[in-house]
């Protein structure tokens, strides 16, 4: 509260909305930073970009060098076929799911606090599938034969294992980025017929006018529009969920000890938000101190995102427990052993320890609202999760594999360079589209802001609102007029 | 594009105003004068202004339940073609038409195209990509997007007559009045 109630001058509020912001002014700061001609891009912007194309460079030598001399290249060998590319792809996909949970889940909740923050988090879902998407395809070996996994018609006669979980996955992944960029892109249509309206040379116009397919906003037109974004909505929050059920399947339906449990489904997806939340988190902090949009994504987003953080954590913090409850209690000597492998073995018990910390302890500071406000602890207590849940992946792909049932066939798991320099790459390919995306297109959906506005004006945004302003009163009181 | 001839080249009569309130009230007298042919054009949507304009709901959602039908059926009669009629392969005596295997790529199917068509018919249906609209010759038009909204009260309404469709515009009192043509 510090912040908030000792200077009044102060940009930051606890509202879902700054107060007082006419349509117009609301569109220039979004907008703005948008219009702004080539020669007024921020520094930060050009070496953010700079950096992250520098890794996107080393992602596509990775690749290259991958396709030229086979999956040798990585730490994979018998027995643990599954390293880092399938960590790396179950955690990236997990990103994903807070951007569809926020823009789909939230709107259908009525949580108006959603408005400020889904289109950026969208586009961190959709940046996150594409870098998610490429490993399992690279991992096939022969990537260049991935349509096998599609239903065609072939001359091989054959149709894909429609009973494998693997092509399961294909299609959940498929339908989960073809669905997020239709979502995105409508949502994006409103906003790119502002941007045409505003925009400051040929080549915005030109761009924007292409985009926004001659989108009026005539009352018909928002009629069938509203309808489609919310039944598109409806849509994709039980799809986000079969994602990461479906994920968790490719292990659960294996007949390994510490894969085939039926907790994981539900269990991976609380994870998947958990890990999104943080990089929503991650994402949102810098975004909101660079193009001063304190007043649009304020501390109340921060707030809630943070509470969810904790929340999914706990339910993850509770699917730790019960894997180690149903090893035990199932009887079976493997299972058991996998637990005491994972906790207490030689090998890798310190990514066990490392994990627990990282996922169970440091998110504990937030269940103080003082440390939700606070930005950078925020930031840092999300960096935190986010190698705590790659941290959980290794535990369950990779450390599960190296001790299974027959004690002759262990083996550990060594990564290799060209595992890291895919992996470090792959953070150039979401920065560098990411960074592309502020740039080009507004982080923040215009028309659904300026929709909250006039609600806002008229009813408040938030039915809780005057509870919580009296419940929190104590606060104020000191503060003055 | 049909060629501007005198009289017959006017698309309609288009008033902006500056609060949604306002384009509510304006929209609603509209309606009760008669007048059939209107539209209005807003920078968000606003909660019942389509009623306020009379128009009707829109079909969607029964297309979208429609192609959801087809497209989950469609998935699951795929996979069970595939394994039953197609290839069948006997695994363990296990049944060649195991649905419980089946599900999740049908819902994934259902989800697709259904999410697909509600997008697609908003778009079909909205006339989008369209590359020529005439209410964008209204002045200062560019405002629809920011700040302004405009009624439009099109000249092909049985009802339309300039002068007595101007005065009644005026009676609720916008910002300014515009002729608009094709």
């Amino acid at each position: 509260m510090a912040v908030t109630s000792g200077k009044r001058t102060s940009v930051e509020t606890q509202r879902v909305i700054g107060r007082g912001q006419s349509y117009g002014a609301l569109d220039d700061v979004i907008n703005d930073p948008v219009l702004a001609g080539p020669f007024k891009t921020p520094r930060w912007w050009w070496i953010g970009f700079a950096i992250a194309a520098t890794f996107l460079a080393m992602y596509l030598v990775s690749i290259v060098w991958l396709v030229v001399k086979g999956t040798g290249v990585w730490g994979n060998n018998v027995p643990v076929g599954w390293g880092m590319p399938i960590i790396n792809f179950v955690w990236w996909i997990g990103i994903g799911h807070a951007g569809t949970l926020i823009s789909a889940a939230l709107l259908l909740f009525r949580q108006p606090w959603r408005t400020s923050i889904n289109r950026f988090a969208e586009a961190m879902t959709i940046f996150a599938v594409v870098c998610a998407a490429i490993y399992p395809i690279l991992h096939l070996g022969r990537p260049w034969v991935f349509y096998w996994l599609v239903p065609y018609p072939n001359t091989f006669g054959l149709f894909p294992q429609f009973r494998s979980p693997l092509d399961w996955d294909l299609f959940a992944i498929f339908t989960y980025g073809s669905v997020s960029v239709l979502f995105w892109f409508i949502g994006l249509i409103p906003d790119l017929a502002t941007l045409r309206d505003r925009s400051r040379s040929k080549f915005q116009r030109i761009l924007y006018s292409t985009l926004c397919l001659g989108w009026n906003g005539s009352a018909k037109a928002w009629q069938r529009y509203q309808r489609a974004y919310l039944l598109i909505a409806a849509l994709s929050f039980p799809l986000v969920l079969s994602v990461h059920s479906t994920i968790a399947m490719d292990f659960a339906v294996a007949q390994l000890p510490g894969w085939n449990n039926t907790v994981m489904p539900p269990y991976f997806v609380a994870g998947a938000v958990f890990a999104g939340f943080a990089m929503v988190l991650i994402l949102a902090v810098p975004l909101r101190k660079a193009f001063g949009m304190e007043r649009l994504i304020t501390l109340r987003h921060l707030d809630n995102s943070a509470k969810l953080m904790l929340a999914t954590g706990l339910i993850v913090v509770y699917g730790y427990i019960i894997e180690g409850f149903m090893a035990w209690y199932s009887g079976v000597e493997f299972e058991r052993y996998m637990i005491f492998n994972r906790i207490l073995g030689a090998d890798h018990w310190w990514a066990f320890w490392l994990l627990i910390a990282c996922n169970g302890v440091a998110i504990q500071p937030l269940w103080f609202r003082r440390v939700r406000q606070n930005p950078l602890a925020l930031f840092i207590i999300s960096v935190i999760v986010s190698v705590g849940m790659w941290l959980e992946r290794f535990v369950i792909v990779s450390v599960t594999l190296t001790k299974d049932f027959l004690p002759s066939s262990w083996a550990d798991y060594r990564s290799t360079f060209w595992d890291w320099s895919l992996y470090l790459g792959s953070f150039g390919l979401f920065a560098t589209l990411f960074f592309l995306f502020i740039r080009l297109l507004p982080s923040i959906a215009s028309t659904e802001i300026k929709g909250l506005a006039h609600h806002d004006r008229h009813y408040g945004s938030d039915a809780f609102e005057d509870i919580r302003l009296d419940f929190h009163g104590r606060n104020r009181k000191g503060a003055g007029p | 594009m049909t060629i501007a001839t005198a009289g017959t080249s006017l698309y309609g009569l288009v008033a902006e105003y500056n609060e949604p309130e306002e384009i509510l009230e304006a929209a609603n007298r509209s309606r009760k004068a008669g007048y059939k042919a209107i539209d209005a054009y807003t920078p968000f949507p606003i909660e019942g202004l389509d009623e306020a304009l009379g128009m009707e709901p829109t079909r969607l959602g029964w297309v979208v339940l429609i192609a959801g039908i087809i497209a989950g059926l469609g998935g699951f009669f795929m996979q069970w073609f595939a394994n039953v009629e197609f290839y069948p392969l006997n695994i363990g005596g296990r049944p060649l038409n195991s649905w419980p295997n089946f599900i999740v790529i049908t819902f994934e199917c259902t989800v697709l195209i259904s999410a697909f068509t509600a997008g697609l018919f908003m778009m079909g249906r909205n006339g989008l990509p369209r590359a020529y609209h005439p209410i964008f010759n209204t002045p200062n038009f560019e405002s629809a997007t920011r700040d302004r909204f405009f009624l439009c009260i099109e000249a092909r309404d049985e009802r339309f007559d300039l002068g007595a469709t101007r005065s009644f515009l005026e009676s609720t009192r916008p910002n300014a009045i515009s002729e608009v043509e094709h």
